[in-house]
């Protein structure tokens, strides 16, 4: 009971940081080419500003809560995929300190330089956490001390590339249409140009990837539980897109984005329960809520811990948005 | 060099970089919230100038500090699965509080606080700072709560070759975490006020806007004294812990091989011989070591090699001694840069109240190269700490070769640790560039809107606003 709310809650992290880095992952994708000029990709970032440090947050908060709730899951997971997560980890501080550091020198190579840090520190996670998910999927090699015994290249694969250029691309609109809910002019226009050029690759890629899923992993034969209306949903969402930004509600295209990511993120960790990590070995040797997790008290009081703080959380991060809620402009006090 | 040597390199090196940051970001937190809290209540415009100029490399320091933080956490999955495994139940639970209560609210503020200064009234705005200066402080609570359990572990119980936890209470009331925090908050504070000293003054030897940062001087010198002090009271009292919690620790540090008499005294300097288990030479202060451990004349304090045999009895053969010459030397290096610290801020306490510091030139001068003692006596105490520690990860639990990832390769984790050496190499570029950058343009010049008597500096090129 305990070790399913936990499952429940560490999905909830993973969707927060999907969806609300996942914009700003796309966001710092597009910098070096919607912004035309420096002023421009300032505006870019400068509307991620006040959010992408409290986003990311979503992901420490994720890997802390699997430290505690399923330590076995944590450690098979990011010792096994060791190579992975280092990349991702410098993608990540490069990132993060780009945001800070690219505006304190005028030299136009200095900023090329950190927007570039930007876009690769955003590409990257994407690309990997799309990989890192679909090796969840397919199984990994696991023995029985519940240790990965493949190397880095055995992750890398047709499929779960597709699912990494998934990742992107879903990022990438997503980050698209939050641009052109927070600029104005010519930026607000590229950024939706381009939101409705990528809205077919994504739908396209993404079907891909569910009809490789089929024959790559047991997931619809499997015994997990049935996502039921959730991926078709998500699917819907997808390709509204498409019909939002030509009708002009740049609003509901995001929102729809949003869902696609939330509800696909919920359609994989729903197929993968109760397993967290399934073993290619031996199904006997896959990590389960249950054997992945930690004892009763553990959960006791991280359950009380988190069910008392997350709502605060989301309370004052959405007060975040609603401070920051008018669109940026070139004639803003852009630095800081 | 096998993956367990490299993977304890890693931990080392990224620690102890990561702790070059995390001090200044607390110390300096509470400074630049005071420094607000003047504008606020004062509404002089210099104390606003203030705020911002310190902001600025507060936030440079930050941004360092958060993502080298990343690496601490998933380190543990990435090179201590099996320390993971043993001790996720108790450990992990810290780590995840403090995500879910510091770090969000931490992180969230502070963009707030950025961006928010033309958005939000100036109390709300103020609010911000504090609170990133409170949730800072509570990470490191968190933090060290996780880490006081490697050292004395409590509130567990070993089930089936795991600790699992049994008391969330115990683990926030242990005596070892109530004895670490105020040293390394005190630390902090002493950190980030030696930072604004050392910076003031040279900007004050300059005579560059000394308006800010005379003021700086002040506020900063005072906060230096008194918290180099608590730093060091906060120490004795952790020293005297450690003589119940790990007399080993203890033992190495003071390079004490045979128990010492009735009443010992306390090694200065020695040249130690790990190989042959003995000094070779020491200088010793009588009755010293007693009074530190035990408040008093006499007092006898367990030596390395008694531990060893005693550890031998209880935890089975092996080498329970810890690297001897380099716990002995960090201990004295914190402490000497301490006691540095204390000296120089009560010599520019004294100036402050004289209204004198201005013509200490070179009691000025030798401010801004002091400003490494707090980064030579953080980095040099927790050398101490950790290094002390071994050969256990937790102590009297789990020994370190036991906690290393048992199938990532030793030449995954070289090139992990080479990748993480070199970034954080350019990052520390970078950022002392920047730093001395900032420094140089010293604070904005007054808003002319807000200040009469502003008169505009035909010289000074417009501020660049991109």
């Amino acid at each position: 009971m305990l070790e399913t709310i936990w499952f429940i809650l560490i999905t909830v992290l993973f969707v927060g940081f999907f969806f609300l880095e996942g914009f700003d992952f796309g966001v710092g994708m597009l910098t070096p080419f919607l912004g035309k000029s420096d002023t421009e990709r300032r505006v870019m970032i400068n509307t991620i500003g006040p959010f992408w440090d409290g986003n990311e947050v979503w992901l420490i908060t994720a890997g802390g809560a699997m430290f505690a709730a399923f330590p076995n899951w944590y450690a098979t997971l990011f010792s096994g995929f060791y190579m992975a997560l280092f990349l991702m980890l410098l993608a990540l501080i490069g990132r993060g300190v780009a945001f800070e550091f690219r505006s304190k020198v005028e030299n136009p190579k200095w900023r090329s330089t950190w927007d570039w840090v930007i876009f690769f520190g955003s590409l990257l996670p994407a690309l990997l956490w799309g990989v890192a998910l679909a090796n969840l999927m397919r199984g990994v090699p696991i023995d029985a001390d519940m240790n990965y015994v493949g190397s880095f290249w055995d992750l890398i694969s047709l499929y779960s590339l597709t699912a990494g250029v998934s990742m992107v691309l879903l990022f990438l609109l997503h980050g698209a249409l939050f641009l052109s809910l927070k600029t104005e002019g010519v930026l607000r226009e590229r950024a939706r140009a381009v939101a409705y050029r990528i809205g077919a690759w994504t739908s396209a890629v993404l079907l891909l990837f569910v009809v490789l899923s089929y024959f790559e992993t047991d997931m619809f034969t499997s015994k997990g539980l049935s996502p039921g209306m959730v991926p078709v949903l998500a699917g819907l969402a997808l390709l509204s897109v498409h019909f939002f930004i030509k009708a002009g509600r740049d609003g509901w295209a995001f929102i729809m984005t949003g869902a696609t990511i939330v509800l696909s993120t919920i359609t994989v960790f729903m197929l993968l329960f109760p397993n967290v990590m399934i073993s290619s070995l031996n199904p006997e040797w896959s990590l389960t809520v249950y054997n992945a997790a930690s004892n009763t008290y553990t959960l006791k009081v991280m359950s009380i811990v988190a069910l008392t703080t997350i709502p605060f959380v989301l309370a004052y991060q959405a007060w975040t948005y609603w401070v920051f809620r008018k669109r940026v402009t070139a004639t803003d006090h852009l630095d800081y | 060099m096998e993956a367990l040597e490299l993977a304890r390199w890693q931990f080392g090196i990224t620690t102890v970089y990561h702790f070059l940051f995390v001090p200044l970001t607390i110390g300096l937190a509470y400074l630049i919230a005071f420094m607000q809290t003047m504008y606020v209540v004062k509404k002089d415009d210099k104390y606003k100038r203030m705020t911002k100029f310190w902001g600025k490399i507060f936030l440079l320091n930050f941004a360092v500090g958060v993502v080298t933080g990343i690496i601490q956490e998933f380190q543990f999955g990435m090179n201590w699965s099996d320390y993971s495994r043993f001790v996720g139940a108790v450990f992990g639970g810290p780590l995840a509080v403090e995500a879910l209560v510091s770090f969000f609210m931490e992180s969230t503020f502070i963009g707030i606080w950025i961006f928010g200064w033309d958005r939000l009234s100036k109390k709300v705005h103020l609010a911000c700072i504090w609170l990133v200066a409170v949730a800072a402080t509570l990470s490191a609570l968190w933090i060290l709560s996780a880490n006081a359990f490697m050292q004395e572990p409590v509130g567990y119980e070993i089930v089936n070759g795991r600790a699992e936890m049994t008391s969330f209470f115990a683990l926030l009331g242990n005596k070892q975490l109530w004895v670490e925090f105020p040293h390394v908050i005190f630390g902090a504070l002493a950190t980030g006020s030696m930072f604004v000293v050392g910076i003031s003054a040279y900007k004050m030897l300059r005579k560059q806007q000394t308006d800010i940062f005379k003021a700086s001087f002040q506020i900063g010198i005072v906060v230096v004294l008194v918290s180099s002090l608590l730093t060091a009271f906060a120490g004795h009292d952790q020293a005297q812990h450690l003589m119940k919690s790990q007399p080993m620790k203890m033992a190495a540090t003071e390079a004490l091989w045979h128990t010492s008499g009735e009443s010992a005294p306390w090694t200065v300097i020695a040249s130690i011989d790990p190989e042959k288990r003995e000094n070779r030479f020491q200088l010793e202060i009588p009755y010293a070591l007693s009074i530190l451990s035990y408040n008093s004349l006499t007092g006898k304090v367990p030596g390395m090699l008694e531990l060893q045999a005693e550890y031998e009895a209880k935890y089975g053969p092996g080498n329970y001694i810890p690297p001897v010459r380099t716990t002995f030397w960090s201990f004295r290096i914190m402490v000497g840069a301490g006691m540095a610290m204390i000296f120089l801020g009560l010599f520019g306490t004294i100036a402050v109240i004289r209204n004198k510091a201005e013509k200490y030139r070179r009691y000025l001068k030798w401010m801004l190269p002091a400003m490494a003692l707090p980064y030579i006596a953080n980095s040099a105490g927790w050398i101490m700490t950790e290094v002390g520690r071994q050969p256990w990860i937790v102590f009297g639990l789990q020994k370190t070769e036991d906690g290393v990832s048992p199938l990532v390769s030793s030449g995954m984790v070289a090139t992990s640790l080479i990748g993480f050496t070199l970034v954080y190499g350019i990052l520390a570029s970078v950022f002392v560039y920047l730093v001395v950058k900032t420094v140089r343009q010293g604070a904005d010049e007054a808003d002319e809107s807000h200040d009469p008597n502003h008169t505009p500096n035909a010289d000074a090129a417009p501020a660049p606003s991109l």
